[in-house]
């Protein structure tokens, strides 16, 4: 029994220097960040990497969730005669939480791990030790790039996971079910507020692309320089963004509730 | 995968999710919508707001002409002090009525603005004389309970 | 430019490029290194032999400035590694050229673009220059024709011999190799071997090597150190290691199976083990 309580506080307190150590990675590559911008060709290329190479699954996938939604919205929308609000479901369930958090989880999933593995990989073959050595910061040269991309990615994937959803939700509303175009639109843009909807989707997700392009350089750069290792990173890198991003949202939505 | 190709997707993606932003905001979102007009503001006392909340609608002929900007609560004569905002492009006689409204059966509750036949019209600080109250559901029950309940006694009284 | 004003060579030249004197390294508690001493004259090529495990290449780390010793004091030359912060260490480690156990190319660039680093980075000279340059480092190791090969497309041999050209391409006066010859067939072997020492001598620089190939070593080193659990246990020229009659340099040079460094691991009796009678 006793062991077993050392056991979670050993845990919780190693979690929570991890968390520690990820804030001052995030520090640090802060402020190495300079390089970043005057030699932008570094970011642009992670943006290739992360962000372009991400654009099918986030397109397909929004445009998936997109009719999706308006099919399942469809069915409970019509007991109550308000199928022409099928597009206010559509766009505000995107805006607020789908498009910023499934983009997240996506980037995690596709774009995060890559960096990870490319970081770890590039530590486990003493890489970064020889950059080290030949006086080039590979903190400024390797990691704070990739950290860039990811922030400056994500939101817009995530604005383009919406669109395409809102896409989605009007091929099922207009096309499937036969609700006018014009009444669509209409209802969409009465409901549909710039400040409450729009932005605190927007915010939303530069937040999470930090949370996730913070997590996914630190596993790579913190990781056991080993191929085993590197493969524990990227896991870790998935799961703690999954969890982290969860939790974000939470904490943002409680904050950005109207009235609140 | 050289630099300039590199350079031409991400010009590309950035364009198309500043594009996506963009329709979000803007088409979307209405941004901008709303802005540019200029308001004034009128007054209007109720006996019962019923849902009135603040932003909601204020139409006129089912058209939005201004937005509820505040609501109050006078304590020496309780009535509820609602201030609206009316687009100064839609001026009203000062006879004009205001009714608490809703949309549809569950819809959101709105103010409509019914025009009157005066020649001198709205300003800004004026108060709307005629203001129809929220029909509040309970006190229709309650009314029509009591119409029933009156009827049947006199009806058994005639047929004596 | 800046960063050599801030930090001038030191006027008198010392004799010794590298100067270590009595340094303790211990990873928290474990201690690595005890009271090392050794001296790196210019212009030679100096081998730095143990088993695995010895301290050998934390030694390395020391001398390029990644670890920081507990006690004693390094110097490069004239400057104490300790001493100096970020943008001295940077400043230091561009006289310094390191060769890595397995290359650590840059997975990413090409082997042009690997040489090219350095001179693409601490330098400001024109793109035609720098090329010239990547073609004659590259020329010197014998492998001018694979500089737009990447690195993935390199035997062990040839990637190694890339990191060498990359190693060297600022001209430094201290070139580090760590275990320049581990997993080489012999004739990449060999050719290693000649590399470090002609290329040491065409560039007047200084050389350490920790390796424990002692072959090798021995034919093209001018001092040889040998490190054991911590401490060295014997020094001196080629000549006088292959005559040297100290125990552990005795069983080093020669293969040895027992002697200081033991072939059994500390074990129970052994007849006990199995259940024999005494």
């Amino acid at each position: 029994m006793i062991s077993l309580l050392s056991k979670i506080g050993g845990r919780t307190i190693d979690s929570v220097w991890r968390i520690g150590s990820i804030m001052r990675f995030f520090m640090l590559v802060l402020a190495n960040s300079g390089t970043s911008f005057s030699r932008f060709g570094l970011v642009r290329r992670e943006i290739f990497f992360s962000g372009v190479m991400s654009l099918i699954i986030i397109l397909v996938s929004g445009l998936f969730i997109g009719m999706v939604l308006g099919l399942q919205g469809f069915e409970t929308l019509q007991k109550y005669g308000a199928e022409e609000t099928m597009g206010v479901l559509v766009a505000l369930s995107l805006l607020r939480e789908m498009g910023p958090v499934v983009t997240a989880l996506l980037f995690a999933s596709r774009a995060g791990s890559a960096i990870t593995a490319e970081i770890g990989l590039m530590k486990a073959t003493e890489q970064l030790k020889a950059m080290d050595m030949m006086a080039v910061n590979p903190i400024a040269r390797v990691v704070a790039p990739r950290l860039w991309a990811g922030i400056i990615s994500m939101p817009l994937l995530a604005a383009l996971f919406s669109a395409m959803g809102i896409f989605g939700g009007y091929l099922i509303a207009v096309l499937m079910v036969g609700i006018d175009s014009g009444v669509f639109w209409s209802n969409m843009e009465a409901a549909v507020s710039f400040r409450y909807d729009v932005l605190n989707g927007f915010v939303k997700s530069v937040v999470f692309g930090v949370a996730v392009s913070v997590i996914a350089t630190f596993e790579g750069y913190d990781c056991t320089p080993t191929a085993e290792g590197v493969s524990a990173a990227t896991t870790r890198t998935v799961v703690s963004s999954a969890l982290t991003v969860l939790l974000l949202d939470l904490i943002l939505t409680a904050f950005m509730l109207r009235g609140l | 995968m050289d630099r300039k190709t590199i350079d031409l997707w991400v010009g590309i993606f950035v364009l198309l999710g500043l594009l996506a932003l963009g329709l979000l905001a803007f088409k979307v979102g209405n941004l901008g919508g709303e802005r540019e007009a200029k308001l004034y503001r009128v007054e209007a006392r109720f006996d019962n707001i019923g849902g009135l909340k603040l932003k909601a609608p204020v139409k006129s002929a089912g058209v939005l002409v201004g937005r509820v900007k505040g609501i109050h609560f006078d304590n020496i004569k309780f009535q509820a002090v609602v201030d609206l905002e009316l687009y100064e492009r839609y001026e009203f006689p000062k006879d004009s009525s205001a009714s608490i409204l809703t949309s549809g059966l569950l819809g959101e509750v709105y103010i409509g603005l019914e025009p009157g036949g005066d020649d001198k019209k709205l300003v800004t600080g004026d108060r709307i004389k005629l203001a129809q109250s929220a029909v509040v559901l309970e006190r229709l029950i309650g009314q029509f309970m009591l119409g029933k309940a009156s009827e049947a006694p006199a009806a058994s009284s005639v047929t004596k | 430019m800046r960063y050599f004003l801030k930090y001038p060579l030191n006027p008198a030249e010392t004799k010794n490029l590298v100067e270590i004197a009595n340094v303790d390294f211990a990873y928290g508690k474990r201690a690595i290194l005890k009271g090392i001493s050794l001296n790196v004259p210019r212009g030679k090529v100096v081998a730095i032999m143990g088993g695995s495990g010895c301290g050998k290449t934390t030694l390395l780390r020391l001398i390029g400035g990644q670890l920081t010793p507990t006690s004693g004091t390094l110097r490069v030359d004239g400057q104490n590694v300790a001493d100096l912060d970020q943008a001295g260490l940077y400043s230091m480690r561009r006289k310094m050229g390191m060769l890595f156990q397995f290359g650590a190319l840059f997975s990413d660039l090409s082997v042009f673009d690997n040489v090219a680093f350095q001179l693409r980075e601490h330098t400001n000279l024109p793109e035609k220059m720098i090329a010239d340059l990547v073609h004659m480092k590259l020329n010197a190791v014998g492998l001018r024709g694979t500089a737009n090969l990447m690195p993935a497309e390199l035997s062990g041999g040839m990637a190694r011999r890339v990191a060498l050209a990359r190693a060297v391409a600022l001209d430094p006066a201290l070139v580090l190799y760590d275990e320049p010859f581990a997993g080489l067939d012999p004739i990449s072997l060999a050719v290693v071997g000649q590399l470090i020492r002609h290329l040491n001598d065409a560039l007047g620089a200084t050389s350490i090597l920790v390796t424990h190939d002692v072959m090798e070593s021995l034919q093209i080193v001018d001092y040889l150190y040998f490190v054991s659990e911590g401490k060295i246990v014997g020094e001196g020229t080629p000549d006088e290691i292959r005559a040297s009659e100290l125990p552990f340099v005795k069983q080093f040079v020669h293969g040895e199976r027992d002697g200081p460094v033991p072939f059994h691991y500390p074990a129970q009796d052994y007849a006990k083990q199995l259940g024999l009678p005494k």
